[in-house]
């Protein structure tokens, strides 16, 4: 076979020469085409298993470690979380890249037996001064509003950052979340040789083809437009038909194993689902339902069309799952069977037309990646210590990074399963769950601009925020799922963010008793404009015990004392982080929280104390006069991002309560000022640092994102 | 009192109408699947939000057609009440149990959001216990809730008390004399876009919507 056949297809001489001696002969088009999906980045991980093998799996809660997506067990209710990037199909097509990336992980999640709750999205774009940009922008907001809307999955919070770093390679990073009793978990095994295997949900088209083995394996170059049929389109009411359709397939307890069909279409599912249950598969082409004629084997093996199921039902059973799939008016058809032979057998007319061992396939080749420290990032960073700190608050509160992202949150149902109980826009997103005492708090994080400085830190600094997210609305942080976002990994520079990054959520997560039960890597990330700012992002779930206790961003009540936990430090390039100061800042506030004493929590982050403290203001429509009596000088004292600080508000009798609990756990705690007026009030002394109306700084924080919009 | 929560392919707010009625309003409710002909022993049929079939037309535009609405304009003929949410009320407009029709919103894009309702008419089998002038905090989340009719529509509903609800303050979404629902001339069918089952308790942000929902307990 000539060499640019394979290579076009993602696989390097090694890797064909390795195919060659699998099946000792030359593979036909359909087993080339098998090997370069379940071999790419995106599926097998060659470049980066090595070291998500670091990554700890036992925490404070009974973990969750599936074939799908991961979770942990609380109350015997199985929460499974998964995030999962869709960059580069965003990138090509904003809106149908975002949306499946939304279908995608919704489908991760009930495959495994587990209704899809809530949703979040962490997203990166270039700044929105090109048209470009903006549409990527808007495309994406669209894509996942188009599909989250529609499939009836509340999209509960997120995050939302502007850095030039991704103008040629934006990211969409989605989250899903998943309930059910622990008894009802599903597999995504086959087993039981002789049982059929089912194919149901939308017919195979020409859509998505290569989408994860040549669009998601290699950096964009110029005239990546020519990419655009590689990203699949959505289709979000077969998706929600499909979800209860599978949830009540699952009901009949005849299904042995299911899997969605995701990257790399049928090849990947059928393969990974016979290697899983240590079995051989056969499916034959000619049964699978399709949306057009003619479509050549390869093809329909390597579709990614969207909302398709594989699923393993008991022998002489399967006209239960069958009946379920088409009164939801969904395909639903026996395309194979379960083999012996550890093989996957694909057959059409008759002939088989691929053959290849099960294992080898879903065993993808592992790679020891060079890498090498890059060079410092130069930075053009100037502090003025002596400019208005009124006009900086104001330019702080207007810069989209820090500007409330409400304009795209309300384009979210964000309330749809009546379950919402602290709205997006906060720290952290809380759901109760119907019939339980407790909830569940998630948030996504991380700063790219820290990462880029020192990966190691950057990364530890996300999950610790995450953490620190979840913990001022009264959460326990429980576990963690990842989306590994970063450069083309054959550079050594980029993949010493990468390992770096890996190394530092491992030893942030151990050191916090956090369990990473699921995620995703994302490498290949740039373009000729160059790669991404290193950005693994965290997903944290944390548990509410009691979700009455449940505490938010807004200042409550008027007289109620402003308090600091955690001290201010004079920070470098990126603050340092404390991993022992941070659990014990943590542990103080949501005892506090868990007592009923805190009335408002909200965690110190991007812009530091006086943007929390506006923030708290803000969302109040209260104001509040603080008193800084701290020696630094005013610039970091007001707007440094010193890490485990968090600002929370209590009733006056309650600060020796409050205080005691500081002291058993040997955190800083100071009273810095009062709730009340309807301006936000910052003194040294006499002398005032800040002094703003809240209606103005109300005004720059919901506008600044929209004005920014319509700004040509 | 009986309910029965309507499910389209593609309905999205079915569990949470259910829920409400069942744990909330604590009343028997039932689901009544779409292709359902008969519902003789229900008393309140609710249609609930969502993207039934999906929605890709014009909204409500194939739901209109599907063989339960037949059963649930039977049921309305025979004065059973019929309570549209969203969706629902998008497909009763459709189906032509309630006129007008409600289109994309003034600002084009999704918007989901606490909205205040003001109380127009509290003398209707859904309003029975609320005051007229009434404020109600109530959740909408749609695209397509721009409500439009012409003008003779528009006089008749204000002189026979159809207007039920309207948007107080902020009209979210261009409808035409700020309504939010409106109701047919025997006041036994209703359509609103906001969501009352999302704020049947406090823990959701508001129980304001327990007001409508409870008041449809009152009429029998």
């Amino acid at each position: 076979m000539e060499a640019k056949v394979y290579r076009e297809l993602g696989l390097n001489d090694q890797e064909y020469q390795r195919i060659l001696t699998i099946l000792k002969r030359e593979p036909t088009p359909t087993e080339l085409a098998m090997f370069s999906v379940e071999w790419s980045e995106h599926c097998g991980y060659p470049r980066s298993r090595k070291y998500l093998k670091l990554f700890p799996q036992t925490g404070k809660y009974e973990p969750l470690v599936g074939e799908d997506a991961g979770g942990i067990v609380y109350d015997g209710t199985a929460i499974i979380f998964k995030m999962e990037s869709h960059n580069h199909p965003s990138q090509v097509e904003p809106k149908q890249g975002a949306a499946t990336g939304v279908g995608g992980i919704i489908r991760d999640i009930f495959t495994t037996g587990a209704r899809p709750v809530a949703l979040l999205d962490s997203l990166r774009f270039g700044q929105l001064n090109t048209p470009l940009n903006k549409y990527i922008f808007n495309g994406v907001i669209d894509g996942i509003q188009f599909y989250g809307n529609c499939v009836g999955v509340p999209t509960v919070g997120g995050e939302i950052y502007f850095d030039d770093a991704y103008a040629g390679n934006c990211l969409v990073n989605v989250m899903c979340i998943g309930v059910c009793p622990q008894t009802k978990l599903a597999r995504a095994r086959a087993g039981g040789v002789g049982n059929p295997i089912i194919y149901a949900g939308s017919k195979t088209g020409r859509d998505g083809i290569g989408g994860c083995s040549i669009l998601a394996s290699s950096e964009f170059a110029a005239g990546e437009i020519e990419k655009r049929p590689t990203v699949q389109v959505g289709d979000p009411f077969t998706e929600k038909c499909l979800i209860e359709a599978t949830l009540e397939a699952l009901e009949t307890g005849v299904i042995v194993g299911i899997k969605d069909m995701g990257a790399a279409g049928l090849t990947c599912s059928s393969a990974e689902m016979a290697a899983a249950g240590d079995v051989g598969i056969e499916i034959d082409l000619d049964k699978v339902p399709l949306r057009e004629e003619g479509m050549e084997p390869w093809e329909i093996m390597m579709s990614e069309s969207q909302e398709r199921m594989l699923i393993c039902v008991e022998k002489g059973k399967e006209e239960k799952v069958l009946k379920v799939f088409h009164k939801w008016g969904l395909d639903a058809v026996v395309v194979g069977k379960v083999l012996a032979e550890k093989q996957a057998i694909i057959k059409q007319n008759g002939q088989v037309i691929a053959k290849a061992p099960t294992e080898e396939l879903a065993k993808a080749p592992l790679y020891d990646m060079a890498f090498k420290k890059p060079k410092h990032p130069t930075s053009n960073l100037k502090i003025r210590t002596n400019a208005d700190h009124n006009i900086q608050l104001l330019k702080l509160l207007s810069d989209p990074n820090i500007a409330s992202k409400k304009m795209v949150y309300e384009q979210y149902d964000h309330m749809v399963q009546t379950n919402t109980t602290v709205y997006p826009g906060g720290d952290a997103s809380v759901i109760r769950l119907k019939g339980k005492e407790w909830g569940i708090a998630a948030t996504t994080d991380c700063n790219g601009r820290y990462c880029q400085v020192d990966p190691y830190t950057g990364a530890q600094i996300a999950v610790a925020e995450a953490a620190r997210n979840l913990v001022v609305t009264g959460a326990e942080p429980a576990a963690v799922t990842d989306c590994l976002n970063f450069g083309n990994p054959e550079k050594p520079d980029r993949f010493y963010q990468f390992k770096s990054s890996v190394e530092g959520i491992a030893d942030a997560c151990k050191f916090l008793e956090l369990p990473v039960v699921s995620g995703n890597v994302s490498l290949y990330n740039e373009s000729p404009k160059g790669p991404i700012l290193p950005t693994p992002t965290i997903g944290m779930i944390g548990i509410i015990k009691d979700i009455n206790k449940r505490c938010s961003v807004p200042f409550k009540d008027n007289g109620d004392l402003v308090v600091l936990l955690g001290h201010t430090r004079v920070e470098g390039e990126i603050p340092e982080l404390d991993l022992d100061l941070e659990r014990r800042v943590q542990l103080a506030c949501l005892e506090a929280i868990q007592i009923g004493m805190v009335k408002s929590a909200h965690d110190l982050s991007e812009g530091g104390l006086a943007v929390a403290l506006a923030e708290c203001a803000i969302l109040a429509g209260k104001g509040a006069v603080i008193n800084l009596a701290d020696p630094l000088k005013d610039a970091p004292l007001l707007f440094g991002e010193t890490q485990s600080r968090i600002v929370l508000t209590i009733a006056p009798d309650k600060i020796f309560s409050l205080s005691d609990i500081a002291m058993l756990y040997q955190v800083p705690c100071s009273i810095i000022g009062k709730v009340g007026g309807q301006k936000l009030t910052v003194l040294r002394g006499k002398k005032k640092l800040i002094d703003l109306p809240v209606a103005k700084l109300k005004a720059r924080y919901f506008n600044a994102l929209p004005e920014l919009l319509r700004k040509r | 009192m009986k309910f029965g929560v309507i499910v389209f392919p593609g309905s999205n707010c079915d569990h949470d109408c259910y829920n409400a009625v069942k744990d909330v309003l604590k009343q028997p409710v039932e689901y009544v699947w779409h292709q359902e002909k008969k519902l003789d022993h229900l008393d309140c049929v609710i249609v609930p939000g969502g993207f039934s079939y999906g929605d890709y037309l014009r909204c409500g535009a194939i739901a209109r057609f599907s063989p339960v609405m037949e059963a649930v304009k039977k049921h309305a003929s025979r004065g059973g009440l019929v309570l549209g949410i969203c969706n629902g009320f998008q497909i009763l407009t459709e189906a032509g149990l309630l006129p007008g029709a409600l289109i994309r919103n003034r600002d084009v894009h999704f918007i989901c959001r606490h909205t205040d309702l003001r109380v127009e008419n509290a003398k209707t089998p859904f309003t029975n216990k609320l005051k007229k002038g009434q404020i109600l905090n109530i959740p909408i989340a749609h695209g397509e809730g721009n409500y439009q009719c012409d003008k003779k529509t528009l006089t008749e509903l204000k002189k026979h008390g159809q207007i039920a609800f309207t948007y107080h303050g902020e009209n979210p979404n261009g409808s035409v004399a700020n309504i939010a629902g409106i109701l047919n001339k025997s006041k036994n069918v209703l359509g609103m876009m906001p969501h009352p089952e999302r704020a049947a308790e406090a823990i959701l942000g508001s129980a304001d919507g327990l007001g409508i929902l409870s008041s449809i307990l009152n009429t029998r």
